[in-house]
């Protein structure tokens, strides 16, 4: 929480010029509904992806989310890149093993290899998840100023796990289609609830509620979108500890260079 | 170059002697580095060199991306996030490239209402106001452009809402559009022509960039006070004025690499918290998204261009927005004219303050407004600051400086730096003794 103040003092140092800044971001896809702030280790500039649940949430995407949708922007082999599930190099083999993919060349389903990525959707209707964590705003306002996301982040991850715990149960029929009213969507969705709990088994022993399971995906979900982010966040500490040092030198550069001809400071 | 006195380049040894005398390259750099600048400059004067840095950083980045970027409508966005992906450091490079735009906007904008507070635009400083104005016109345009590449549905609906403006020109509209488009709409020709455009304009403003510092150059740089630096005697312009290098190099350093410290915090702890959701899923034509916004930079022409609700005579509502939009960017140009206070500097004209504050509030009100829905009360919000908008520029400019009692500005800038720095403690002699 710190840390997050930390960095919109900077930010908001920043942009101060201009407070309409995220007003883009803050009326993205939906807006009506309501969405949880759940608590994710990646956020704010120290967070870290949390290795355990991505491996969980790569149990959860495996066993539930691929029967509709694909990740087609994925590679099975950056299963195991440091900074997300990180599986072994034998883990990711056999987990690539698992699949049958298109092979591009032969138009031929065979084996996946660890190269390949994730097959795209099954159903045509169910969008591709490799982006959604980045394609969808959970957090929005006040007022358009995009304030909410500048405190708590856009809220991608935060609106996929309250998407699948925001099922209220209600239904409609509209043109022969079944639609679920959704809390966090705000509305009818065409995607019927998927999470009850015990959906899955974690290997770990981690109990599989609802939430945990729509927290876990979220999460994977997350890395799936930004695979990077470990690598930027570390990059952005070194580059902004480098230039705040930097600073500081030219600081005391240019007051040394200007103090013969300011004279002893300023006059009464 | 400037017409203030200073010492020029004379070449020492043999070998500068010989290069002078077939290219006057090293006289040139000589000239440009030492070129006399008003000691007076505040830390509004820092914005050229975080321009030019944003400028330089963009054409860097930006030919890497080309490396390996896609301009074709089926590969675009996959390529986009192969660059995210599997390029080595892309994503940084990607990430840098999409804020350096918003970095960009923010300091031309500061750089902007500098100019027009300080009356920067005034005489003998036109043209390097216009040439300014160009290039702010180049970067929107470049921007726009830009952002149509990653073919995300932001990206293919803007492109679609923009050049629809054109459409709605009179008699030549529907084929000007046409012919924009490289088609009947957004589509495989449109990216492809942008992707050129957007890889050429960048050089073009480079271009641009240095006749505008050439201009300035040649009139000397404007100041906090608006008071000319003194020219009669070599003596009197150092008073006035300390060398480019090493005093200005330093200080625009130093501020740009604390403005840059900042930039790093964005891109890496919050590299999406400017852009747009939506931009992250492929273009579909099929699919409107429910709220089609520009970047945050456009937002407030976009709402001038809302603005226009209703019909002008026989200027229809969308014609009339279109205008206003453009109309709301060229009147800018005009200022050197529209303004007719002898008075140069904001500094000295208590009204004008007042008004001109009045066109930064309103400058944020039209940035919030074109980011909301277009439904009351932001219609109406947005009538009233366009009103304000070109109500400050066609009546208030002229008439403020007939009914204005400005106050008085210093005699000189040497003045005004002794009232802020005081030479009695050991500070800057006020002219140089002969001796030296």
């Amino acid at each position: 929480m710190t840390s997050k103040l930390i960095l919109a003092a900077a930010a908001a140092l920043g942009l101060g010029f201009a407070p309409g800044l995220g007003a883009g971001p803050a009326r993205a896809a939906g807006g009506a509904g309501h969405v949880t702030d759940f608590a994710f280790s990646f956020e704010g500039p120290f967070g870290a992806f949390d290795q355990a649940q991505l491996q969980r949430g790569l149990q959860v995407y495996t066993e539930v989310c691929a029967a509709c949708h694909g990740l087609k922007y994925v590679a099975f082999r950056t299963l195991s890149d440091p900074g997300g599930p990180a599986l072994s190099e034998e883990q990711m083999r056999l987990f690539a093993a698992r699949w049958e993919v298109m092979d591009p060349e032969t138009g031929e389903f065979r084996t996946a290899t660890p190269p390949d990525h994730f097959p795209a959707s099954a159903l045509e209707n169910a969008p591709d998840l490799s982006l959604m964590a980045k394609a969808r705003a959970g957090f929005h306002g006040p007022a358009g100023l995009g304030i909410n996301q500048l405190l708590r982040g856009m809220g991608g991850p935060e609106y996929i796990a309250s998407f699948l715990v925001g099922f209220t149960g209600e239904e409609r029929e509209e043109a022969g289609v079944l639609l679920y009213e959704n809390a966090a969507y705000g509305g009818y969705v065409a995607m019927n609830p998927v999470i009850y709990g015990d959906d899955v088994v974690y290997e770990d022993g981690t109990p599989a509620t609802p939430e945990q399971i729509a927290q876990d995906v979220a999460a994977f979900l997350m890395w799936t979108a930004e695979p990077k982010m470990m690598a930027r966040k570390h990059s952005g500490l070194t580059a902004v500890l480098f230039l705040i040092g930097l600073t500081v030198l030219l600081y005391f550069t240019n007051k040394k260079i200007w103090a013969p001809v300011k004279g002893g400071g300023k006059a009464a | 170059m400037s017409g203030i006195p200073h010492d020029h380049y004379e070449p020492s040894s043999n070998a500068e002697k010989w290069l002078e005398k077939r290219l006057p390259i090293l006289g040139l750099a000589h000239a440009t580095l030492t070129i006399p600048t008003p000691k007076n400059l505040n830390w509004m004067w820092i914005w050229g060199i975080v321009l030019t840095f944003c400028l330089v950083m963009q054409i860097v980045t930006g030919i890497v991306l080309v490396m390996h970027y896609t301009p074709d409508t089926s590969l675009a966005f996959a390529s986009i996030e192969h660059i995210m992906r599997n390029v080595n450091g892309g994503w940084a490079i990607r990430y840098v490239h999409m804020n350096g735009a918003s970095l960009f906007f923010i300091a031309v904008y500061l750089h902007i209402f500098r100019g027009l507070y300080y009356g920067s635009y005034k005489p003998p400083r036109e043209i390097t106001w216009i040439i300014g104005m160009l290039i702010y016109l180049l970067m929107m345009a470049t921007a726009f452009m830009g952002y149509v590449l990653p073919w995300g549905q932001m990206s293919f609906w803007g492109a679609t809402v923009i050049t629809g403006l054109f459409g709605a020109i009179p008699v030549v509209g529907a084929d000007l559009q046409t012919w924009l488009l490289g088609g009947p709409s957004v589509e495989n020709a449109t990216l492809t022509r942008f992707f050129s455009l957007h890889y050429l304009l960048p050089f073009v403003i480079l271009g641009l960039v240095v006749l505008h510092i050439w201009a300035f150059h040649t009139t000397g740089n404007n100041n906090p006070t608006g008071v000319e630096v003194r020219r009669t005697s070599k003596a009197e312009a150092q008073a006035d004025t300390l060398p480019f290098w090493p005093y200005f190099v330093m200080k625009d350093l130093f501020a740009l690499v604390f403005i840059l410290v900042i930039f790093a915090a964005i891109v890496g702890f919050m590299p999406n918290f400017l852009g747009h959701p939506d931009n992250y899923i492929e273009a579909n034509p099929l699919v409107t998204p429910a709220h089609i916004v520009p970047e945050w930079y456009f937002l407030p022409f976009y709402a001038i261009l809302r603005a226009i609700t209703f019909d002008i005579l026989f200027i229809d509502s969308k014609l009339g927005g279109v205008l206003a939009m453009f109309g709301s960017i060229a009147v800018m140009a005009f200022v050197p004219w529209l303004d007719t206070s002898r008075v140069r500097s904001g500094r000295y004209r208590p009204q004008f303050k007042f008004w001109f504050w009045g066109l930064v509030v309103t400058f944020f009100l039209l940035m919030w407004c074109g980011g909301m829905p277009a439904e009351q009360p932001f219609v109406i919000i947005s009538q009233l600051a366009t009103l304000y908008w070109f109500g400050f520029f066609l009546v208030v400019l002229p008439v403020l400086g007939v009914i204005e009692t400005p106050t008085q500005p210093p005699a000189t800038i040497q003045e005004d730096f002794e009232a802020h720095y005081d030479p009695n403690t050991g500070g800057t002699r006020t002219l140089p003794t002969p001796a030296e």
